[in-house]
């Protein structure tokens, strides 16, 4: 059994059924893309597995422990962490503060606190500047990385990111994105939802193209790539062009 | 100018009993978007319930320290104890509805509570001792300033001082901030929203049952009706100083009292409400936001 297993996920928004059966899995040191256009049902995936969503049928299991029906900030412990759309920081908090509140679950435990800070900073020196300015005086691409950055004070096994490169200039994008292939080579799970299709297919090792509500397409990285379909639909137009 | 400062330090006393009432409006509003009407009528428990506790208990016959640490403490935690029972019964079905419904329901349990006391402890206007804190005090200058008053500032600014640190200095507190901002990225952090709500409801309750032990003391009388116009007056301080933002609740409180001093002084007591809500109706034209509110975002 996979780290990460979902299996005919059913998930409705009052009558519309927003996914018709949805099943992926994700394994340590995996990164999983999830590739799709608006409204196929990539963020209302990650959001039924980390809990702000209740499914009406299907499974989601991680680590054998079954995540269905758990409030969202109980998912957390259980080693499932998601980096919202939108980056979803607290801007009025410190960035400090906000990693502060990362590591909420753990938050008596003052060492520990302190290690994975210090690995954050680590990973993102750009943060450690900034660690006592407002969270919403940071640029973008410096939100994204405290958006990642405090979801991993929880040390996730798994690690699900919603369009982590949303609006970022094509360069920072890039080494966002670098970032969590080094994120996956420490030993997490990653889910990455990508409006870039092929920068996220570059660097993971799993794919799934989801269309309305439906896994479509699954297959390696690589593989799908290469893909006829694929290139049609997500790896078209200006990408190609720009060069990317 | 002796009378301007005496009034001055009337105001800035009653102003701390307005300010704790105001912060119990804040710290829920900012988290919940609820304006608790019932906030006011918190603190007529707590009055009674000290009231209680220090006349039918008997317990003002204590060493006078004894005395005053009962009559807060128990007070403040049977008052927490209502609100949160009001939290779970009253407010949680509907949180997650119109916020009409639930400030009905607000309006409501103001009335439930008064009717409550109404119940168990009488229409009558009831009296705290009179001589429980020592009734003199001293000049200064041309200003007299009593004892009370001193004792009953410290303690408001204390219990202040206290809610600031656990606000700014605590990861819960942090949390009571990041629920202003976004209650899902809170939950997705591993923050308990429902637990962090019902903290803010016993912080409210407790400063609000504090602010009604005080006004028994300084005051001398209660009644159960006590807790409408002070609730009022609070929510106009709260308002003033920018809903939801924990300094303008403290700021709005004192200006508040000072408000109502310098009217009673100058004009008559009777002019004390037009003024103050006054007040409020301007703030709400002229700036809805508040004194410390003009940062939308920013509400704690």
């Amino acid at each position: 059994m996979a780290l990460l297993e979902v299996h005919d996920l059913h998930v409705y928004y009052g009558n519309i059924e927003a996914l018709k059966g949805v099943s992926m899995h994700a394994e340590p040191g995996q990164i999983v893309a999830i590739l799709g256009g608006n409204g196929a049902g990539k963020t209302t995936t990650l959001r039924t597995i980390s809990g702000l969503l209740r499914p009406r049928g299907g499974s989601i299991t991680c680590a054998g422990k079954s995540l269905v029906g758990i409030e969202a900030h109980v998912i957390v412990g259980m080693g499932v962490s998601h980096v919202p759309e939108g980056r979803r920081i607290f801007n009025i908090l410190t960035v400090e503060e906000n990693l502060a509140l990362g590591g909420y679950l753990i938050r008596s435990q003052h060492q520990l606190i302190k290690e994975r800070k210090a690995a954050v900073f680590d990973l993102f020196p750009r943060l450690a500047e900034r660690r006592m300015q407002l969270a919403g005086t940071l640029s973008g691409g410096e939100q994204q990385m405290l958006a990642i950055g405090r979801a991993l004070m929880s040390d996730p096994k798994v690690l699900m990111l919603d369009e982590p490169s949303l609006g970022l200039a094509p360069m920072l994008a890039r080494s966002v994105l670098k970032t969590v292939r080094e994120i996956a080579k420490r030993g997490a799970a990653v889910l990455l939802v990508e409006q870039n299709a092929r920068q996220a297919l570059a660097i993971a090792d799993h794919a799934y193209v989801i269309e309305v509500g439906q896994i479509v397409l699954e297959g390696g990285a690589a593989v799908l790539a290469k893909d006829e379909r694929v290139q049609k639909a997500y790896l078209g137009g200006f990408e190609s062009v720009a060069g990317a | 100018m002796g009378v301007f400062l005496q009034y001055t330090v009337i105001g800035l006393t009653v102003g701390s009993f307005y300010a704790l009432v105001a912060l119990g409006y804040t710290i829920v509003y900012g988290i919940i978007r609820l304006i608790n009407f019932a906030q006011g009528d918190l603190s007529m428990v707590g009055a009674f319930l000290g009231w209680t506790l220090l006349v039918s208990f008997g317990f003002e016959h204590l060493p006078i320290y004894l005395a005053l640490v009962i009559a807060f403490v128990v007070p403040m935690i049977g008052t927490a104890v209502v609100n949160l029972g009001i939290l779970q019964f009253a407010y949680k079905p509907l949180l997650r509805r119109s916020l009409l419904a639930i400030l009905i329901t607000a309006l409501g349990m103001s009335l439930l509570l008064q009717n409550a006391a109404e119940l168990i402890w009488g229409a009558a206007i009831e009296a705290y001792p009179p001589n429980l804190l020592p009734l003199s005090g001293f000049f200064v200058g041309p200003v007299h300033v009593t004892y009370v008053q001193i004792a009953l500032v410290t303690a408001s600014l204390l219990l202040m001082g206290g809610l600031v640190a656990f606000v700014q200095g605590t990861t819960m507190g942090t949390a009571m901030r990041a629920l202003a901002v976004d209650h899902d990225a809170a939950r997705l952090m591993g923050i308990d929203v429902d637990a962090v709500i019902r903290i803010a409801f016993v912080l409210g309750a407790m400063l609000a049952a504090a602010s009604g032990v005080m006004l028994g003391i300084y005051y001398v009388q209660i009644h159960f009706t006590m807790g409408f116009l002070l609730g009022l007056r609070a929510f106009t301080a709260a308002v003033l100083g920018g809903i939801g933002n924990i300094p303008g609740a403290m700021v709005g409180g004192l200006l508040i009292g000072l408000l109502e001093a310098y009217t009673t002084g100058y004009l008559s007591g009777t002019w004390e409400d037009v003024v103050v809500f006054g007040v409020l109706i301007t703030v709400l034209i002229v700036k809805p936001t508040g004194l410390f509110g003009e940062r939308v975002a920013e509400r704690m």
